[in-house]
């Protein structure tokens, strides 16, 4: 693959530790657990995360927004490091990132009409010089979510269902041109038969207007319709990654295999299988400090796993990898650097 | 392309009388305005109506009891008359001149004390809850200091040395103990509210912190502002007026707690002249009463769960 | 406050002998309404169905579709602006709408349970599990000897499959998941003949969440208990349930045993859902649809559904379908098969 331009986001090595410092009462958790990831300039890509509650998605949504730093580790914009931005250079950053949060009430201030959330983005990022030229934006911005000003914009958040905040939440989006797009979790708050009104927006995004997604969710079954790859992760740490369909499809980490395996199916005919059990110290939140966080939970653990954290193994090149010994025949992509967990 | 239909929405056939549902017709709270709104007529008014030139010493006959109370035992009392329904006072001066001249100077302490407390509350409640660290540490630290300090205490040595005292200059003291309140108050709502949706999505948007706190934060906080700006102006109030009835107050014109001072001093309890002190007690109270439904009503605006009547 | 010192008296309950039909539910023409400044919102409009014994139902619909109310309604928790307008709610025979508070209390928990939407997250925090479930015995069944109590509580507890040191535990040092299986427990400790679960499942992780569903089908084929699933996640219910209720705004469209709602979907609105549900199994364009399109308060005359169905008749437009016993046990309301 040639790419003469560099990387549209390129995360090195992220770690991020809460907790823990010399005044604080709190243990550490190590939320987020060398994580690497790279989403190229082009063409634009719809990159899931998927994982559960503690999996440190939402983390990583934070930390690509600017909201918190690393503890260590980079996380480079076009070649250009995110922390230690100034005010003028952050500005330009949130012009180019943009993002689309969960809860379609919240975001929404409610003592301004709706019309407020496009004229903050006009007014910060400078986009328009009149307010001819604002509302034509903003037309062609609804237009794009199949929605009309003059229906909505005037109303205030109570007024609209939350397929239409969310909507708008894109539009807005949208509006300000970014190259990427961070979507925590768009359409879990929004009923089923509308989610795949926004994911076919963003989608439509993706090829027409070129901007890459990230795309964090917990939900596999939407992630199987419309992400290009996958990024599963487990307290923290990537279980296993690749293409969306060859993960999916043929998990190899244990616990993916679990978690596909407990997935619902909408057909009555294909029941769960045998009832799996859960080991009851799993609830009892065990923080592994080193060594593979799944231990606890896993069918096939070895002593070795609780010595070091697995790398990722190739399964099939870089298109399917898992962090688990049983592939331990495989290349993998080198020994990962212990997390510095301090004195504790 | 697919085009995406766009909703249409049926609105309902009758809007119905929006106004009278406003939650700001809250039955509490509009008792407490009604009552703060006599008070604040009383200062309009009543010059239109009355002689209030009437509260000056030596203005009227000594000692005449209410036009109703005729026959008050005592003594050194004159005839009561129509001329002074509300009798005078050993000093000369009118009663109802007195409180129509009196209550609005009690009101403005109170107003002119709360409104610097809000405002440095508002500096300081916003600094220390939207940025944390160690500007959040020092405001905690004094704020919490300055409520634990008696302020009556503090209030009455400081207004000893105070050569001349007035209206102004006692409501610039009384502030000195109006702002913790407001502080305490606005940093924890700017505490919980930071990390709103709103505000998240405000900083994606570009917005400075200062536009953040003032454009996102501070409207949807103005009927929790505007709960403790009355209960802030009520208690004011109670402490000028105790700072007044002994004796501290400003000494040129006539204010409710100063003429309480006075009857103390001419020994109105002795000499059975309820009239003196009652009514600017009556006052007072009235204020107090309408400032507390003011407040609660206004609580309840801003905390909807409060209200009672649940929607679905 | 209720005197848990003595048993408290039994209201003379007819109805649990008398089960002709072998019904533990039956509600007719149920109407809930919301009063707003702008009129009622026609929370559920004519709701029947039935539910029979050992069987697990499930209430699907999207947002404003009624189900909560729905839930709510049947156990006479409805709070003003709403009220049950009109209907019928049969348990054992008894009449739910007309009782008194007194009466009522009998009935809830002991014939009647509910474990309400985000319930792990309602116990309380300062009291050890053991006495919670205690206090919701001997709420209704006055004060129980100690070893008694004890051991119908660990027998709880195994049946959800628990371990026996939860017992003594406080609720935070619990997972969600442990959390929402204690009060699964707690809602059957007094063998109700019907328990309602509102969303048991929804604030779970995945492989918890099967956890979970799990142990309610054991509870249900160990205790021969009724269930009503309220939910809208239509994978979970097509492993869980035997029959789906498919309400869309206030109204009830159709009611089939699961296996023939998911092969043969009858009406328009569930053919939509169906369609529309993502599946890990495969991969398949993305189904395009609107929201509720009507306002609540003011819905069209006849068919609910009229404004987004894609077969819509003239004479949808002009009358209310009724809900038919299409096939055996196959209900719809619909023209087209009219």
């Amino acid at each position: 693959m040639n790419n003469m331009s560099p990387p549209l986001l390129e995360i090195r090595n992220a770690t991020k530790v809460y907790g823990g410092g010399f005044f604080q009462s709190s243990q550490q958790v190590v939320a987020l657990q060398n994580f690497n990831l790279t989403i190229p300039a082009k063409p634009a890509k719809l990159t899931t995360i998927a994982g559960e509650s503690g999996s440190g998605k939402t983390t990583l949504a934070n930390v690509v927004l600017g909201f918190t730093g690393l503890t260590s580790g980079q996380i480079l914009f076009k070649d250009r490091d995110v922390a230690g931005l100034d005010r003028r250079q952050m500005l330009d950053y949130r012009r180019q990132v943009q993002a689309v949060f969960q809860d379609p009430y919240a975001v929404y201030n409610p003592f301004y009409r709706v019309k407020h959330i496009f004229d903050l983005v006009i007014h910060n990022f400078k986009l328009a010089q009149n307010k001819r030229e604002a509302r034509e934006l903003i037309e062609g911005a609804l237009q794009v979510v199949g929605m009309r000003g003059e229906e909505v914009l005037e109303k205030y958040p109570h007024q609209l269902s939350g397929g239409q905040r969310q909507r708008m939440m894109v539009a807005r989006a949208y509006m300000v041109k970014p190259s990427l797009i961070v979507a925590d979790e768009p359409v879990s708050m929004v009923d089923a038969s509308l989610r795949a009104m926004i994911l076919d927006i963003m989608l439509r995004l993706r090829d027409e207007h070129n901007i890459s997604f990230l795309y964090i969710t917990h939900d596999l079954s939407t992630a199987y319709q419309v992400g290009d790859q996958i990024y599963l992760l487990y307290q923290g740490a990537v279980a296993e990654k690749g293409d969306t369909g060859k993960v999916i499809e043929t998990p190899k980490h244990p616990y993916v295999q679990a978690l596909i395996d407990s997935i619902p199916v909408p057909d009555p005919t294909q029941k769960w299988g045998r009832d799996i059990v859960l080991p009851d110290d799993e609830e009892l939140r065990i923080q592994v400090d080193s060594g593979c966080r799944f231990y606890p939970r896993c069918p096939y653990r070895m002593d070795r796993c609780l010595e070091r954290q697995p790398p990722l193994y190739h399964i099939e090149g870089t298109a399917h990898q898992a962090a688990c010994y049983l592939y331990d025949d495989r290349p993998h992509n080198g020994d990962l650097i212990p997390v510095y967990t301090g004195t504790g | 392309m697919a085009t995406i239909p766009v909703e249409q929405i049926v609105s309902p056939k009758k809007a119905g009388l929006k106004l009278w549902n406003s939650p700001w017709l809250n039955r509490k709270f509009v008792i407490g305005a009604i009552l703060i709104l006599l008070a604040v007529l009383v200062e309009i008014v009543g010059p239109l109506f009355w002689d209030v030139s009437m509260a000056n010493t030596a203005s009227a006959p000594l000692n005449l009891p209410p036009v109703w109370a005729r026959d008050t035992p005592g003594f050194g009392f004159g005839e009561a008359s129509a001329a002074h329904p509300l009798g005078t006072e050993s000093n000369g001066r009118d009663m109802l001149a007195l409180l129509i001249v009196a209550t609005p100077r009690s009101l403005r302490v109170g107003v002119i004390a709360a409104g610097i407390g809000m405002l440095v509350g508002i500096l300081l409640g916003f600094t220390a809850g939207y940025y944390g660290g160690w500007i959040d540490t020092v405001v905690r630290i004094l704020s919490d200091a300055f409520i634990t300090i008696p302020a009556l205490a503090v209030l009455i040595v400081i207004s000893a040395f105070v050569r001349q005292v007035t209206t102004e200059n006692m409501a610039l003291l009384l502030a000195l103990f109006a702002w913790p309140g407001p502080t305490r108050l606005i940093r924890a709502q700017v505490l919980s509210m930071r990390e709103q949706g709103y505000v998240q999505m405000a900083r994606l948007s570009g917005a400075s912190a200062p536009a953040i706190m003032f454009k996102e934060m501070l409207p949807n906080l103005l009927p929790y502002l505007a709960a403790s700006f009355t209960g802030n102006v009520s208690l004011r109030i109670l402490e000028a007026a105790s700072l007044e009835a002994l004796g501290l107050g400003p000494t040129r014109v006539p204010t409710l707690g100063t003429t309480i001072f006075y009857a103390i001093r001419g020994a109105a309890i002795l000499r059975g002249m309820w009239w003196w002190w009652g009514f600017p007690i009556i006052m007072l109270t009235i204020i107090f009463v309408g400032l507390f439904f003011m407040t609660i009503g206004l609580d309840e605006i801003a905390n909807p769960r409060l209200r009672g009547a649940k929607s679905q | 406050m209720i005197d848990t010192r003595k048993t408290p008296e039994k209201v003379q309950l007819k109805g649990r002998q008398n089960n002709q039909n072998n019904v533990v539910l039956e509600v007719k023409e149920l109407c809930v309404h919301y009063a707003t400044p702008s009129g009622a919102v026609i929370a559920v409009n004519n709701a029947s169905f039935e539910v029979y014994p050992g069987e697990l139902v499930g209430l699907v619909g999207e947002s404003g579709c009624g189900k909560t109310s729905v839930a709510m309604a049947l156990l006479r928790l409805v709070q003003p602006p709403g009220r049950i307008v009109s209907g019928q709610i049969l348990i054992g025979g008894i009449d739910m709408v007309g009782l008194s508070d007194k009466e009522l209390r009998q009935v809830r928990w002991r014939e009647l349970a509910l474990i309400p939407q985000g319930a792990m997250n309602s116990l309380n925090p300062v009291m050890r599990i053991k006495d919670q479930i205690a206090d919701g015995i001997e709420t209704h069944e006055g004060k129980q000897p100690r070893a008694e109590l004890k051991e119908r509580i660990l027998k709880l507890l195994r049946m959800v499959g628990l371990p026996g040191r939860v017992y003594n535990m406080y609720p935070h040092e619990l997972s969600g998941g442990m959390k929402q299986r204690v009060c699964i427990a707690m809602a059957i400790a007094l063998n109700p003949a019907l328990i309602i679960a509102d969303e048991p499942t929804s604030a779970l992780d995945v492989i918890v969440q099967r956890v979970v569903a799990q142990t309610l089908l054991e509870v249900k084929n160990q205790l021969g208990v009724s269930m009503i699933m309220i939910g809208h996640d239509m994978g979970l219910l097509a492993q869980l349930v035997d029959r789906i209720i498919v309400m869309y705004a206030g109204n009830i469209v159709e009611i089939a045993p699961v296996k023939e709602i998911f092969a043969e979907p009858l009406h328009p609105y569930t053919q939509l859902l169906i369609s529309s549900i993502p599946s890990v199994k495969e991969r398949k364009p993305l189904v395009l649809s609107e929201g509720v399109t009507h306002d609540l308060r003011n819905p069209p005359p006849g068919c609910i559904f009229q404004l987004r169905c894609p077969y819509v008749m003239d004479v949808c437009r002009q009358v209310v379908p009724p809900l038919r016993e299409l096939r055996p046990n196959h209900f719809v309301a619909c023209h087209l098969y009219e």
